[in-house]
């Protein structure tokens, strides 16, 4: 069974290929059964892949496919090798179960759309590309894998291309990657040059026994590494690109930017943590940038009127919570919200899809409002997915994931309570914009008519991601509560514990119940400010700190600002300078000479005979002149 | 015979040629251009008399025979544009033909 393994990225790669050479000429119905259907085929063999995994590990807890060299230079010799072991096998399941659910939901969503075939063609390319990094065996795949998704993500975000917004969204999120990737690719390059080789597990076992911890080397390549991951993470500082991202369409929102690619920075490090293990600096800054990131996200995606920008701050946001448990070392607890944050996620944008459809394209949420009767189904997923994002206690996924990181930043040895102490002010702002969007979305007097209703397509993935926004959280209980750590006993074959230095059991209760309380006032808060007393949030909007705050945290703490003013503003001035090029002065200085002698002799060519008669007449006094002379 | 003085000869001819030239530059009807052009001609056919006088040599006179000769040509090839210039543009002013300008 595992050696079918090299099917699971292969399919979305072959449905790609057959809907870009032949789609547009198919039926929507063929369309929507090879996009569709190459999906399912991938995660029904990652289901039999899994189980069989599960059922008889193979040594050593992972399973190396080779497939062929990739290429061979001197000693350098990737392979197209495939590498599952408890943390690949986690986000495989994730990705391709997450990413049937969105290509199901989008045959209707995107029903009347022109580009029917290309979208899906797209989507395809995607899942294909990012099964590649999840499964890649050395970090030069995983590389090409991670560009494919870069790609997917623009091509996507810039589907609607004839609005000339969506085109400058698309290009700033790729620029912005960009960046990030450029630090990943140097990275690769040091680690090659040290190491001699980029095939993960030789490579982290090399670091450890040639790197000392804190040595310069380690905290360079990790550095780096963590640069890539900060780009395609939309993490603290570059992640202005997220919420322009939103111009794509609403299920690739939810596909590409809030349950699989952007965590894809999440996967490297974890990935990577020997490395990262060798770095302490570096893996206390992956902390200090994820709790500085959750709360600044948290403030802007309070502000926000449109409900899409809204949840990608709040996928920023959230993120943000799996770099502070990467930071503090809690790798399980990193992927285990992850994969609860997919599902929640997911769901929220599919159900913001749903609503913004049925109101005939309407972002804003002050101008929704009573859907809870008009859209039933859609409102209690919704209500599941933002309970789970607020971390409802007990009965939601988001609970438990959030849980678990809160506990290991405090008790880890890399952890403190100023971590713990952002997180739990994170998890308030994040129970309150929650909230927010459904109060004023689905309670309230309706404000606009409802046009279309969402068929069963669209109604299956947000019930079935509904349910595993609440039992997905029932696979790692916490030891205060049932004791049974399901996911992270799985995921210690391939991730190691956090070592736990500080509180016991007692302790755990005490710091749950005040997230629980945390969680809880949230909602309370926001039902306050929203629904019962909306006037006083405006009156608190209308005093001078308030309006300044919120125009500060609405434009998203000023970076957009900021990298306007000093690099894009200078970059597009200098390009602007130098496209008149200095070495092309003495060409076209030629050419303009030459052309100006042209235009002073043709001068001389009036036509009249007469004239040329004199000129041979004073020329030939010349030449006589010169000739007696001489 | 008294002979004429080389000198005199050739001031003629210098004269005439001036006179020719002249000719040529100012006027702007085609047929005195065509027979100031005659006299430089005749100009160059003096030069060579007197110069094949003062040697001794026939030259000088199998010489002004030619330049008849290619004046009678010159004559035929200009009185041919001379029609053609009154037949395109009913005028003999040389001046109207400046078609062919940079």
């Amino acid at each position: 069974m595992l050696g079918l393994l090299w099917l699971i990225p292969v399919l979305p790669f072959a449905g790609f290929l057959v809907l870009a050479l032949i789609g547009p000429r198919l039926s929507r119905t063929g369309v929507a059964s090879i996009g569709v259907g190459s999906i399912a085929l991938s995660t029904l063999v990652a289901l039999l892949v899994s189980s069989s995994f599960i059922a008889s590990p193979p040594a050593g807890h992972a399973y190396a496919q080779t497939l062929w060299t990739w290429l061979q230079v001197g000693g350098f010799t990737p392979g197209i090798s495939l590498y599952l072991d408890g943390l690949a096998l986690v986000m495989m399941l994730v990705v391709t179960f997450v990413s049937l659910l969105i290509h199901l939901y989008s045959t209707e969503f995107m029903r009347d759309d022109e580009g029917y075939s290309r979208f899906f063609a797209y989507m395809n390319l995607f899942v294909g590309s990012m099964l590649t990094l999840v499964l890649a065996d050395n970090l030069l795949l995983l590389y090409l894998g991670w560009e494919g998704v870069g790609l997917c993500s623009y091509l996507l975000i810039g589907f609607w291309y004839t609005d000339p917004a969506n085109g400058r969204a698309a290009r700033k999120a790729f620029v912005v990657t960009r960046v990030g990737d450029t630090a990943m690719a140097v990275g690769l390059f040091l680690l090659f040059n040290h190491l001699g080789t980029l095939q993960i597990q030789d490579l982290m076992q090399r670091a450890s026994q040639a790197w000392p911890v804190g040595s310069a080397l380690a905290v360079a390549a990790s550095a780096l590494l963590l640069g890539g991951a900060l780009g395609k993470s939309a993490q603290l500082p570059l992640h202005t690109w997220l919420p322009d991202a939103m111009a794509g369409p609403t299920p690739v929102s939810a596909l590409i930017h809030a349950a699989t690619m952007v965590t894809a920075g999440v996967y490297l490090i974890a990935r990577t943590h020997e490395l990262f293990a060798l770095a302490p600096v570096v893996q206390s800054a992956v902390a200090v940038i994820g709790a500085a990131t959750l709360l600044l996200a948290g403030c802007s995606a309070l502000t926000q009127w449109d409900i899409k920008r809204v949840l990608a701050y709040s996928t920023i946001s959230q993120i943000g919570y799996m770099f502070l448990a990467l930071g503090v070392g809690a790798w399980s607890a990193a992927i285990f919200h992850l994969m609860t944050h997919a599902f929640f996620k997911a769901l929220l944008f599919l159900g913001a899809g749903v609503v913004i459809q049925a109101l005939h394209e309407e972002h804003n949420m002050f101008a929704m409002g009573g859907l809870r009767k008009q859209l039933p189904v859609t409102f209690w997923t919704f209500l599941i997915a933002s309970a789970s994002l607020a971390a409802l206690p007990l009965v939601t996924a988001g609970f438990y994931s959030k849980d678990m990181i809160l506990w290991e930043a405090w008790s880890s040895q890399a952890g403190s309570p100023w971590l713990w102490a952002a997180g739990m002010a994170g998890a308030l702002l994040t129970s309150i914009y929650a909230f927010r969007v459904v109060f004023l979305t689905f309670y309230g007097p309706s404000k606009t008519q409802v046009r279309r209703k969402p068929g069963l397509r669209m109604q299956l993935p947000l019930v079935i991601l509904a349910v595993l926004s609440v039992v997905g959280g029932f696979v790692e209980l916490p030891s205060s509560l049932g004791d049974l750590p399901l996911f992270s006993d799985f995921l210690h074959t391939a991730l190691p514990a956090a070592p736990s230095m500080r509180g016991g059991v007692s302790t755990e209760i005490v710091l749950q119940c005040s997230a629980a309380a945390v969680s809880l006032i949230g909602i309370y808060l926001a039902y306050l400010l929203c629904l019962r007393m909306p006037q006083y949030a405006e009156s608190l909007l209308r005093t001078p700190w308030g309006t300044a705050l919120h125009r500060f945290w609405f434009a998203g703490w000023g970076f957009d600002w900021l990298y306007d003013t000093f690099v894009v503003g200078p970059y597009v001035w200098f390009a602007h300078a130098a496209k008149d090029e200095v070495v092309d002065f003495i060409y076209g200085g030629i050419a303009g000479l030459t052309q100006r002698l042209n235009r002073l002799l043709s001068g001389t060519e009036t036509g009249k005979v007469r004239w040329y008669a004199t000129g041979i007449a004073l020329g030939a006094v010349i030449i006589i002149a010169i000739a007696v002379i001489l | 015979m008294a002979s004429v003085p080389m000198e005199s000869g050739l001031l003629i001819a210098g004269v005439l040629f001036a006179l020719g030239l002249i000719g040529v530059l100012v006027r702007r009807n085609i047929i005195f251009i065509l027979l100031s052009i005659e006299i430089m001609l005749n100009a160059a056919g003096l030069a060579f008399i007197v110069a094949g006088s003062r040697w001794g040599q026939a030259d000088g006179q199998v010489m002004f025979i030619f330049i008849l000769t290619m004046a009678a040509a010159e004559v035929s090839v200009g009185l041919a544009l001379v029609l053609q210039l009154q037949h395109r543009f009913k005028t003999l002013d040389i001046d109207a033909a400046s078609q062919m300008r940079g």
